[in-house]
């Protein structure tokens, strides 16, 4: 068999065009559905805004999204923060005390299931008596991303040539000034992954925003999922478009700003 | 390594605020879930009785311990509710993960041989989905499966069944919400390892007089098991205590240890045997953590 002949068996082939047809379909489905004129999801009675216009008069949804926006803007910016030191920490700091601790506080909260770390913080939050509200759910969503954007940076940071950073040095850069003037720029496509991957994950959060927020503070997940469990509703259809639509955006703006600015897209995809 | 000293200072002192905020609000937070765990139900807000108070000194403590009791894990071990919850919750993860690698495997596989400059293509096209809520996604298949839904709509046109077949609140609903939610989880880690390896081994096995299948299974397979292993547990754990998906669109008669704990929390309000879930839960995934914590310190580190 030579080497250089495409490899893409018919078996290939067909494993990609249904795998990702069965990763889209549904999705798309619901965007259809949610420009459905008909009061009955399922039946077609033409293309309409209607539902849209519902959402954009719903009081509770809107009040909802303001505070998901609200929590994911401020949780993902203190974990682009903290997450970033993290994978600084691990990446150049060599061994410290306390360095397998911190991998694995860092690692454990990617799988752990969401019921407990919800619950966990929320006694904490009961036993220090803090209100329940905006403040302690942006500071669960930010413990749980942080992790996220740790590993992102610190894939990017351990593929990332060090003579580039000891030669700033031996130019006369101070370790801070070396950080700054070459470390941060080369890793900065993978800090903006990161902050984007916290956003959303922070927008998309259910379980963990149900257990630390208080009365009156619901998210939008939070609302969504009330609704759903009473059945499908063509307004909640519309909300969902609307979201898919945005984090569309977000990433595609995300992808065209790397390309631009370093020229190699790999980095904006992470895990 | 010959790394700069001068370079690691700094980067302690960058541990410092992670460390800190992990400490208190990830590690701490356990040590709380295991005090309440001991605690015994009370009607009050919050609705356990209180355990050793800061200012008590010495006697009030020695009486908070004398007052920690095992009762909820005894509730535990002794009501069905609960052993079969956690019983579902595992057979359900190892089925979802087996169809999961079935389903992953192929479509890693394919993207793995696809043409150098598709690759990244293929893999943003499976990690979009990834960004799209969890929640939306579960949504947008209980609109496909419901009784008048399109499922049931296009089966009934091609009159391959005569009456609507009730999909949702089924396991298989269940298990197709899974599979659909985790396939991302399962694909990108199989896909890294296949990508990876050197296709000169397959033409080397195929020198020797391997066939095609054998080469996959003698060499490939493998080869890939570190990202199966890999795919498995970022797969399994989560799903073990998986709550959105089974509430959504399991049927009521069986419960996931994620929902038992959320009923015991949400609905019936008795947080110390909410918390004695928890820390059960924890116990049995420890392993399979650990594990993971292994894999993926090898991986981000080895480089």
């Amino acid at each position: 068999m030579p080497a250089s002949a495409p490899r893409l068996s018919r078996f290939n082939v067909t494993a990609l065009v249904l795998g990702l047809a069965f990763l889209y379909l549904p999705i798309v489905i619901l965007v259809i559905y949610s420009f459905n004129a008909s009061r009955l999801v399922t039946v077609w009675g033409g293309w309409s805004t209607r539902w849209y216009t519902e959402f954009f008069n719903d009081r509770a949804m809107l009040d909802a999204a303001w505070m998901s926006a609200r929590v994911a803007v401020v949780s993902a910016s203190l974990a682009t923060l903290l997450g970033t030191l993290a994978a600084v920490a691990l990446t150049r700091g060599e061994r410290f005390r306390g360095r397998t601790l911190m991998s694995g506080m860092l690692y454990a909260p990617l799988v752990m299931p969401e019921v407990i770390t919800g619950l966990s913080l929320l006694l904490l939050f009961v036993a220090l008596d803090a209100e329940r509200g905006f403040w302690t759910v942006t500071i669960a969503h930010t413990t749980l991303t942080m992790c996220f954007v740790a590993v992102v940076v610190q894939s990017r940071l351990a593929g990332l040539d060090r003579s580039l950073e000891e030669a700033a040095m031996d130019l006369g850069c101070d370790p801070a000034r070396a950080f700054l003037a070459v470390t941060l720029p080369l890793i900065f496509p993978a800090i903006a992954a990161g902050w984007m991957l916290a956003f959303t994950l922070s927008l998309d959060d259910l379980v963990i925003a149900s257990f630390t927020t208080g009365p009156g503070s619901a998210t939008l997940p939070i609302r969504i999922y009330s609704e759903v469990r009473l059945g499908v509703k063509p307004e909640i259809n519309a909300i969902c478009t609307l979201i898919i639509g945005f984090i569309a955006v977000l990433i595609v703006g995300a992808s065209l700003a790397s390309k631009l600015s370093s020229g190699r897209g790999e980095s904006a995809a992470p895990l | 390594m010959s790394a700069r000293p001068i370079f690691t200072r700094p980067a302690r002192l960058a541990a410092i605020a992670p460390y800190v905020w992990m400490v208190l609000f990830f590690l701490v937070p356990f040590g709380f879930v295991l005090k309440i765990s001991l605690s015994q139900t009370a009607i009050a807000q919050p609705p356990y009785l209180p355990l050793f108070g800061f200012g008590d000194g010495v006697t009030g403590l020695k009486a908070s311990f004398a007052a920690l009791s095992l009762d909820n894990f005894r509730l535990l071990v002794s009501d069905n509710l609960y052993i079969a919850s956690y019983l579902r919750s595992l057979v359900v993860a190892v089925i979802s993960t087996a169809l999961l690698l079935a389903l992953g495997y192929p479509i890693a596989y394919a993207m793995a041989r696809l043409p150098r400059r598709w690759q990244p293509v293929a893999m943003t096209l499976v990690i979009v989905p990834f960004w799209t809520s969890f929640l939306i996604r579960i949504y947008a298949w209980i609109n496909i499966l419901q009784h008048d839904g399109l499922l049931n709509k296009i089966l009934l046109a091609l009159h391959i069944v005569s009456a609507p077949v009730v999909w949702l609140s089924t396991d298989a609903a269940m298990y197709l919400g899974i599979v659909y939610s985790y396939l991302p989880f399962m694909i990108l880690p199989l896909y890294a390892t296949l990508a990876k390896q050197d296709e000169a081994l397959l033409e080397a096995a195929a020198d020797l007089g391997a066939s095609r299948l054998q080469a996959f299974w003698l060499v490939t397979f493998p080869l890939s098991l570190p990202g199966v292993g890999a795919g498995v547990l970022l797969c399994f754990i989560p799903i073990v205590g998986e709550f959105v998906i089974p509430d959504l669109l399991a049927g009521s008669d069986s419960m996931m240890i994620g929902q038992t704990l959320w009923l015991e929390f949400f609905t019936n309000k008795d947080w110390p045997v909410a918390s004695a879930t928890a820390i059960v839960l924890l116990a049995l995934l420890l392993i399979p953590l650990l594990v993971y914590d292994r894999l993926q310190r090898r991986q981000l580190e080895a480089r």
